[in-house]
């Protein structure tokens, strides 16, 4: 592993100054960085900790919605009765990521930036209608989280910016969210397909309102199903529009072959995760309790 | 589940906290990669990116020349073999092989392939020296799949292996045993199923990566300290290698974490060695995981084709077996004992076995648990389990109808004396799983069988009298499942002691009797044999200390109950008369060796339920119970404890472990993140039976149980898929997406 220094600044300030010099590497629980540092992936000059940031460490949760700063560890995530109860699918997913260790070092916006296929959480963010926070030398800009990534392991970014929150709007009433992954054990694996899925029902709880639908490792970048989103805008809620919604699902699909599966069984997956996912977030948005599966 | 009734043993099948245990769970225990030793240099290895390429020219210079750099070795530092085959214990190797794969040659059979390697100041001076090694490559096409490799005009790896003709080939071997008529078997059978069945290559998954800590001494003399399953064996492939005498080199072994036959070749002592050697220096030498995947001994994976007749009356008439094993870059694959093994289980009165050892571009395979006896078993007891279904027959009835007993001549030719199959097929008709039904959607219940020789070997043993009591055991035999333990309880069982009384070590190359390799489920057979042989000696010498004490012949004293009986009633305890041996001639010290003495072979029948969901092809293991027979259990948690990890593994074979290569021949798995071995979510409690038929060859009766339990479990489960969702899996890992291709199909 080749050397390279080391700095934590306590202000984004200072953070964007050790940026602006360029050759370095963000991190925040570090926990994919130091990963591909050791196998030789990344050979930055510079390692710029920024878990000392008060921005990055916001977790705010008001009637105006929720602030999400950037370096706050996975179990403070899945700890929050107001995020589990109104971000629900952000809670499925960072309890999935990785193991107590894990948990408790691992950020969603470290999971965000490593720009991953798979990364459980960015199909939730996009689901819930997350918008990330970008500081840079020339001031803040904002992107909805499902612009964000740009390519596996690349995100929209330039080398002098900054993730710096993810802001949420507030839970509609009568609204449920979910995220749910396959993967091939129990435990200690990548998602194969991962579905993330935030409705909203009218009130009587049998009609779409609205919904909002990504997808996990499927393509080069999560992606919001758009078609398949709109389209339960205004349907009853029943097996058929649910149905629908799937098919809809897997016609964006467009996986590769590797060692976590086959293409044809990732679109086909797709369409299983996409049905039984809204069927969770459909139960929850009726006020059901779910528990959390893995 | 005993069948006969025991002798009152004192000892065995208790179950003492094992002697190394506090080392163990406190963390103090001395694995390989814990030696340090002072002036210590730390090494890497540069391995080979591509699956096939001939070696054109490598270039050291500039690494060499980076500061802190202290040697640079490649083959040309381990000496020309010739074309030497040499006997190492558990079988015969080529050493021109054995070089070619400890430091590669002309050429790179496959990616990983090690090709040269650094010893420097510290490590990360080492891995990047490494980089700066130039390697001129002609890149080769890979040849990745047995039944390509067995086409003629195909790519050959190994010029120097060739057919009758003398023709190079990738078919380093082939097999062929037969029994009866088998073509007048197939016409009086009213059932015939044949199939072609497949398996991925698997590795057996330990934790501890292969390493190696060797100074060679400016006296000549090499001292290794690594973990292996044979320090004896480890010994003489350093040895000839370097083409020094054996006794110049000490093998000290260190704790192993985990082995099942993939750490009994060397990889890494040779070229610690070579670099100890240039650098007068200890040179250490640690794989990490992806090295540990890529180019230590996989299992093999497999293309078999089986048919098997059978009567209406479920009676076996026949069976035929084509099988092919991936023997990877260098000839060797268990292709021999797959074939022995295919169908061990029955007594079938026709059948014939060919079998072929195929070259690939993949690590060297090794072997694993039982190996080619869990590949084989998927292919026989999946067919098998067909029949039964076709003739409508109960699968333990027919088991029970057609299983091998003593007398059953395998079709390799031996006759099986005293075996506990059946027994253990009835243990599982008799156990609460297989009497509780099954209920629910997608759910189905399987059952299968397994066999494994288990062999005996060589072991010596030696055991000091201390002056309070106890005895010091030293033996040779690594402890990978709490052998130290089973055979210091076979020993104090002897002397008529307690096992916390038995101080057992396991100590170098110099310090104890050759020992064969800890494999083949012989140490606590084997081994257990020549601790009991020490232990008599002790006894012998006891019975002389006691005359001298007594003033009479030694043939008046008897040893009982671990007291020493002389004429009108005098006696004296093991205890009492071990403080009196400094002043009757000193010490003490029994030895014994086992050589004669081989296992009479073991089976195991496994029973499990299954879910299959339905829209994922995932499977579910819902309860798991195994019955093997033992012969007799010396500590049962250690034999518990064989059943479970056995079965782990297995069920790991079964559903989800595998090398995904990429077009290239590049492992794209080589993680335990995406090398599927199970986690603790994604296992119920493994059951497990004790049947116990005394092996008549051991004094107190011990079969092997290491191997057997990983062999029934991917059949066993194909089974219970089946009876779930009607689908038969033909093709292992039944991973769920090829779970699901199968229902979709349907």
């Amino acid at each position: 592993m080749r050397d390279f220094e080391y700095e934590a600044p306590t202000s984004l300030g200072g953070a964007l100054a050790v940026l602006s010099k360029g050759t370095a590497k963000t991190m925040a629980g570090g926990t994919d960085l130091i990963d591909q540092v050791r196998m030789g992936r990344h050979a930055p000059d510079v390692i710029v900790d920024i878990k000392k940031i008060p921005e990055l460490n916001v977790l705010q949760h008001d009637a105006s919605g929720l602030r999400l700063g950037a370096a706050v560890p996975c179990y403070k995530i899945y700890g929050h009765c107001g995020i589990v109860s109104d971000y629900s699918a952000l809670a499925d997913s960072c309890r999935i990521i990785g193991g107590i260790q894990i948990q408790s070092r691992a950020s969603v916006g470290g999971n965000m930036c490593n720009a991953g296929p798979a990364a459980d959480s960015t199909p939730a963010v996009i689901a819930l209608g997350g918008v990330c926070v970008i500081a840079g030398p020339k001031g803040t800009r904002e992107l909805p989280a499902e612009a964000f990534c740009v390519g596996p392991g690349k995100n929209a970014l330039q080398p002098d910016e900054l993730l710096v929150e993810i802001k949420f709007p507030a839970r509609a009433a009568h609204s449920g969210s979910h995220y749910r992954r396959f993967i091939p054990r129990n435990e200690m694996d990548i998602a194969v397909v991962g579905v993330a899925a935030s409705v909203v029902l009218d009130d009587s709880g049998q009609k779409f309102v609205s919904a909002r639908i990504a997808l996990g490792a499927v393509a080069p970048t999560p992606l919001l199903a758009q078609a398949a989103s709109e389209s339960l805008a205004g349907q009853p809620v029943n097996e058929s529009s649910i149905a629908k919604a799937a098919e809809l699902a897997r016609s964006i699909a467009k996986p590769i072959d590797d060692m976590r599966g086959t293409a044809e069984y990732r679109v086909h997956l797709v369409g299983v995760l996409t049905q039984r996912v809204i069927t969770a977030a459909v139960a929850r948005a009726r006020g059901e309790n779910i528990g959390h599966a893995h | 589940m005993t069948t006969a009734p025991k002798p009152k043993y004192k000892v065995i099948g208790t179950r003492p906290i094992r002697h190394d245990g506090a080392d163990k769970v406190t963390g103090r225990a001395k694995y390989g990669a814990d030696i340090k030793l002072s002036g210590m240099l730390y090494a890497a290895m540069l391995r080979s990116p591509h699956a096939h390429a001939n070696i054109k020219k490598i270039d050291t210079s500039k690494a060499e020349k980076l500061p802190g750099v202290r040697a640079v070795v490649t083959s040309k530092d381990i000496p020309e073999q010739g074309d030497r085959i040499v006997e190492l214990g558990e079988g015969a190797v080529n050493m021109r092989h054995l070089a070619s794969n400890v430091l590669a040659r002309e050429k790179v059979n496959y990616r990983g392939h090690a090709v040269a390697a650094v010893a420097a100041d510290n490590i990360h001076i080492a891995e990047e020296a490494c980089k700066l090694i130039e390697v001129e490559y002609e890149v080769l096409a890979p040849v990745m799949d047995v039944i390509e490799a067995m086409k003629p005009g195909a790519l050959v790896i190994n010029p120097d292996v060739k057919d009758e003709n003398g023709k190079p080939t990738n078919v380093a071997k082939t097999f062929c045993f037969e029994k009866g008529d088998v073509a007048k078997g197939f016409a009086a059978a009213d059932v015939v199923i044949e199939k072609e069945f497949r398996t991925a290559t698997v590795h057996q998954g330990y934790i501890e990566p292969h390493n190696a800590t060797v100074h060679w001494n400016n006296d000549g003399k090499v001292t290794v300290w690594m973990s292996t399953q044979g320090t004896f064996s480890a010994r003489q492939q350093t040895a000839e290698l370097h083409r020094i005498p054996i006794s110049d080199v000490k093998v000290i072994p260190m704790e192993i974490g985990g082995g099942f036959g993939g750490k009994i070749s060397v990889y890494l002592p040779p070229v610690a060695a070579a670099l100890s050697k240039k650098t007068g220096k200890p040179v250490k030498l640690v794989m990490d995981r992806a090295a540990v995947f890529e180019a230590t001994g996989p299992t093999p994976g497999s293309v078999m084709k089986v048919k098997i007749g059978a009567k209406k009356d479920g009676s076996l008439v026949a069976g035929e077996a084509w099988v092919a094993f991936e023997a990877g870059g260098y000839p060797g694959s268990p292709i021999g004992m797959g074939c022995m093994c295919v169908f061990a289980c029955y007594d079938i009165p026709n059948a014939k076995v060919d079998g072929f050892d195929v070259c690939v571009n993949r690590p060297r395979t090794n072997a694993y648990r039982a190996p080619g006896s869990t590949q084989v078993a998927f292919a026989v007891e999946s067919i098998i389990d067909e029949i039964c279904e076709k003739l409508k027959l109960d699968p333990i009835e027919f088991r029970l109808k057609n299983g091998s007993q003593e007398g059953t001549r395998r079709v390799d030719g031996p006759v099986f004396p005293r075996i506990g199959m059946k027994e253990t097929v009835q243990a599982i008709k008799d156990s609460d799983h297989w009497r509780q039904p099954l209920n629910g959607k997608n759910r189905g219940r399987g059952v299968a069988t397994g066999f494994w020789f288990n062999c005996g070997l060589k072991s010596a043993a030696s055991a000091t009298v201390n002056p309070d009591g106890t005895v010091s055991l030293l033996e040779g035999s690594t402890d990978i499942g709490g052998s130290r333990t089973a055979i210091a309880m076979q020993l104090a069982e002897t002397l008529g002691i307690k096992a916390e009384e038995v101080k057992p070590s396991v100590v170098d190359t110099d310090s104890v009797g050759y020992t064969d390799v800890t494999g083949g489920s012989r140490v606590t057979f084997a081994t257990g044999i020549a601790a009991i042989e020490a232990g008599k000696d002790i006894i012998n010498q006891l019975k002389e200390r006691a005359a001298i004490i007594w003033e009479c012949d030694a043939g008046q004293v008897r040893y009982e109950d671990g007291s020493v009986h002389g004429p009108k009633g005098v006696s004296l305890t093991f205890k009492q008369l071990a403080d009196k041996l400094h002043h009757t001639g000193g010490a003490v010290i029994g030895r014994g060796t086992s050589s004669e003495a081989t296992q009479g072979g073991a089976f195991g029948t496994h029973a499990v339920d299954v879910e299959v969901d339905p829209e994922t092809g995932k499977v579910t293991i819902l309860r798991y119970t195994v019955a093997q027979d033992a012969g007799t259990a010396i500590h049962p948690s250690y034999v518990e404890g064989q059943f479970t990890g056995g079965a782990v593994q297995g069920i790991g074979w079964a559903l989800n472990e595998e090398y995904w290569y990429d077009t290239n021949g590049t492992m794209r798995n080589s993680t335990y993140l995406d090398y599927r071995i199970p986690t603790c979510y994604d296992l119920p409690k493994i059951e497990t039976i004790i049947v116990e038929v005394p092996d008549p060859q051991h004094p107190f009766g011990v079969r092997g149980v290491g191997e057997v339990p990983i062999v029934p479990p991917p059949a066993a489960i194909a089974n219970a898929i089946h009876q779930a969702i009607g689908v038969r899996m033909t093709e292992l890992p039944m991973s769920p997406p090829r779970v699901m291709k199968a229902i979709l199909s349907k």
